[in-house]
């Protein structure tokens, strides 16, 4: 196992859950990206602070690399097909459940949602079995 | 507004996070999603320092009667299960192992500039906002 990546994931976590503390203690929000992108179509009155919060998470990562002197290196294998239609499908079951990885996962399961236990143990699974069926079953 | 500047460092500081532990690469949220291949656990980690962060520090923000900015906590009430929640989930979760992005990462990887991560986005808008009015509008009360 991987030491350095372990504690980085941890540290970045941290962040992340810090993030969530602080949108709750100041703001009684919580840090779900899909409901934060989703109410952006629902109420025209209500969006100001959603485009605040996704220009900071866009723009995080390069505040990151400012200080670590590099930009993040990433490898994108997925085919355009596939990020169109995993792109629909995530915007679909996000909104459908009503959280993804931040709200559910972090947000939900944090202060013992039930809900959230649950559209999280299945969004892990289903995405596990879908990259068992392309990697061993189908070989791509 | 006063509160943009908070939010938009909020944002930042979830952002910087997705960075620091590599969330942001899809490659690595795909190692850890192929417990059948060379399976690479920092999602797990990830996921630890979240929960740890955010379950204790809810735990005191929740001892006050109510937010430093805000009137109240705005916070899901829903405690039911429905085929709703378990089929969006299960399609969300089909989507992030075809493509290896969740919401979070996929804005984030935005500021990185690939082609790759713009088209997952833009499908990801089109299919919540197809869902938000059409699909639930008629069901929907006001949050």
């Amino acid at each position: 196992m991987d030491i350095t990546s372990s504690l980085l994931g941890l540290a970045g976590g941290a962040m992340i859950g810090l993030a969530a503390v602080l949108a709750m203690g100041l703001f009684g929000r919580t840090t779900g990206v899909s409901g934060i992108l989703g109410g952006v179509f629902d109420d025209p009155t209500d969006i100001a602070w959603r485009l605040e919060f996704l220009a900071g998470l866009a723009v995080g990562p390069l505040a990151y690399a400012a200080i670590a002197g590099a930009m993040p290196q990433v490898e994108i294998a997925a085919s355009l097909p596939l990020l169109v239609l995993g792109g629909l499908m995530v915007g679909i079951g996000t909104q459908l459940s009503a959280g993804c990885t931040s709200g559910h996962g972090v947000c939900g399961v944090a202060r013992g949602a039930r809900r959230s236990i649950v559209a999280t143990v299945t969004f892990m699974a289903a995405a596990m079995a879908t990259v068992f069926l392309i990697r061993h079953v189908l070989g791509v | 507004m006063n509160d943009a500047l908070p939010t938009f460092l909020i944002g930042l500081l979830f952002g910087a996070g997705l960075a620091v532990s590599d969330m942001i690469d899809p490659a690595r949220v795909l190692a850890f999603l192929d417990v059948a291949g060379a399976w690479d656990p920092t999602l797990a980690f990830v996921m630890a320092g979240a929960l740890a962060v955010t379950a204790i520090g809810y735990r005191l923000v929740f001892r006050r009667p109510r937010p430093a900015l805000a009137v109240r906590f705005a916070l899901p009430t829903r405690t039911d299960l429905d085929a709703r929640l378990v089929g969006g989930a299960t399609l969300f979760g089909i989507g992030w192992g075809l493509a290896g992005y969740c919401p979070g990462p996929a804005i984030a990887g935005l500021s990185l500039a690939r082609w790759e991560t713009a088209v997952f986005v833009a499908a990801m808008l089109a299919g919540m906002a197809v869902t938000r009015m059409i699909v639930m509008r008629p069901t929907r009360k006001a949050a």
